[in-house]
């Protein structure tokens, strides 16, 4: 009760944390500003108008001719293979890494709400495992592939796998822990194995999530596929870069409403499965 | 004896004692109900015997294997031959209903036969048969998120029955259902029980129930059994001391107090 009393003014005792932490952030976010001089008045700047007005005046009408369509519709597939590919070699490693990462199958946390030494200690390492998978960025993947497999989209797919497979992996983890363990707890408690458990009581609850979050990931890929195309991993991103130096605007553009199509195409298949699956 | 407890004690990891002194043995063929005020240790009891909690002290024997002695994968084995009605059927939403019966027997089958069974259910037969016996075999391919409480609840008890476990333990198996429906439930429960040689053992609310379906009860408060005996020879005065609401304004408002002087720094 005296709790109460003495701050007559804030009902709520969460209410000053939460006001402090809004402050902090707050302060913290200005050196950020500061720090990457952000100054968007220069965009209206007129000399700067002129300079991106000319370069976007090039990029219409969009290129059409037969020639380019077929170029454009071949990258297209090899991007989209890129990723792919890409995604699915990830797969195939971070799927074990999050079984092992996530605490959702602990047996001795779930059933006595500590868990066991011996299964931190597991968990820690694979933890790390997956940090620095993800912690290069996939582009520097690419650059040290190029060089060892040569140009050409077998850099890129390797660089997809493993900087995503660190990804996937932390995200499924938490993704595991985050649906209701009672049913994982009911399975463990009448002596089925982690992986059956995972299957019957995980796996129900979280597919929804899983593969709207593994849709966009691979929607994730095909943009970076691109950007790999810029350091000579094939695909639409060396083909954008081919435009872009030659001043061929009307051909970046009708790149980019490629793009553009692409992810609409990922989110409509991502709605549909969210929705099959709800 | 399928079931021995030898002055088994139980104290949660916060330094509460749920259990304390219970000396126990229940043969193959008994059906036994625990009664008792919220609280008195009913739920703990039946994980202690469910082996999801190993006792504090004391010595446990069920169906003759100290749980507190097994190895990881011994457990593992024992803990398929054990069945735990939940309170809360413990069933995924989108699961299906014969999906979710089949899981019973996980702790039997191999991973391969359990992934194949995702895929296209494997023993169809065998999950009806034991719905039907709770007249449901019609919600055999219903989702789980379609059904009323008292029917999931009827859905997790037929997953048990599926596990055919050696023993049966049920925590609240009909909170959720409308008198006439526990009633039913109960009695069919109990005949399974008695038809597979199998101990029974039920916590309950509802004290005429354990009376009636239940030739053994067992009475606990705070901890401790205060009496265990046939149901015919459990008197007015038994139960008036087992649910007599002592200590029921101070004990219970203590850890409420103790929660809120602790929140302010907790909740952000």
């Amino acid at each position: 009760m005296s709790v109460i009393s003495s701050r007559a003014r804030w009902q709520d005792p969460a209410a000053t944390p939460r006001a402090l932490l809004t402050l902090a952030l707050l302060i913290l976010l200005w050196p950020g500003l500061q720090l990457t001089e952000f100054r968007p008045q220069i965009l209206f700047n007129a000399q700067n108008r002129e300079v991106m007005g000319r370069f976007l005046a090039g990029f219409w009408p969009p290129e059409t001719s037969a020639d380019f369509l077929l170029l454009l519709g071949r990258a297209t597939l090899e991007t989209l293979a890129m990723a792919t590919a890409g995604l699915v070699l990830a797969l195939l490693l971070a799927i074990p890494l999050s079984l092992i990462a996530t605490r959702a199958l602990s047996i001795s946390k779930l059933l006595s709400g500590t868990p066991s030494w011996a299964g931190r200690f597991l968990r820690y390492p694979v933890r790390l495992v997956l940090v620095v998978l993800r912690s290069i960025p996939e582009i520097v993947w690419a650059l040290l592939f190029v060089r060892a497999v040569g140009l050409g989209p077998t850099a890129g797919v390797l660089a997809i796998a493993i900087t995503y497979s660190g990804m996937l992996g932390k995200v499924y983890a938490e993704i595991y822990e985050s649906v209701d363990p009672q049913p994982t707890r009911a399975l463990l408690q009448s002596g089925s194995s982690r992986l059956a458990a995972f299957l019957y009581g995980v796996l129900p609850n979280a597919a929804q999530e899983l593969t709207s979050y593994t849709l966009y990931r691979w929607e994730c890929a095909v943009r970076a596929s691109v950007i790999m195309g810029f350091v000579g991993a094939g695909g639409l991103g060396q083909m954008i870069d081919l435009s872009i130096r030659m001043f061929a605007g009307g051909e970046v553009v009708s790149i980019l409403l490629t793009f553009l199509l692409l992810v609409l195409v990922a989110d409509q298949i991502s709605l549909q499965l969210r929705r099959r699956l709800a | 004896m399928s079931i021995n407890l030898n002055g088994v004690g139980y104290i949660h990891p916060n330094g509460m004692r749920a259990l304390k002194d219970i000396n126990l043995s229940i043969a193959a063929d008994e059906q036994v109900a625990i009664i008792g005020s919220s609280g008195a240790g009913k739920t703990t009891l039946l994980k202690l015997l469910a082996t999801s909690l190993l006792a504090s002290s004391g010595d446990i024997q069920l169906l003759q294997h100290n749980p507190a002695q097994l190895r990881a994968s011994t457990l593992r084995r024992l803990r398929s031959r054990i069945g735990l009605i939940h309170q809360s059927p413990p069933l995924p939403p989108r699961q299906r209903v014969v999906t979710a019966v089949l899981a019973g027997r996980l702790g039997q089958w191999t991973l391969g036969r359990a992934c194949l069974s995702l895929c296209y259910p494997s023993d169809i037969e065998g999950a009806r048969a034991e719905l039907s016996q709770l007249d449901l075999a019609d919600k055999l391919f219903a989702r789980c998120d379609q059904l009323s409480g008292g029917q999931q609840q009827r859905i997790g008890i037929a997953r048990v029955l599926y596990q055919q476990p050696d023993l049966m333990l049920a925590d609240e198996p009909v909170s959720a259902m409308d008198p006439v429906l526990a009633e039913h439930t109960l009695s069919v429960l109990g005949s399974i029980a008695r038809e597979r040689g199998v101990p029974l053992i039920a916590s309950l609310h509802a004290v005429e129930l354990a009376l009636r379906h239940f030739p053994r009860v067992i009475g606990l408060r705070a901890g401790e059994v205060l009496f265990d005996k046939a149901a015919d020879a459990v008197s007015q005065q038994d139960l008036d001391a087992l649910y007599v609401n002592i200590g029921l304004s101070d004990t219970a408002q203590q850890p409420a107090a103790a929660i809120a002087n602790s929140l302010p720094n907790r909740c952000l």
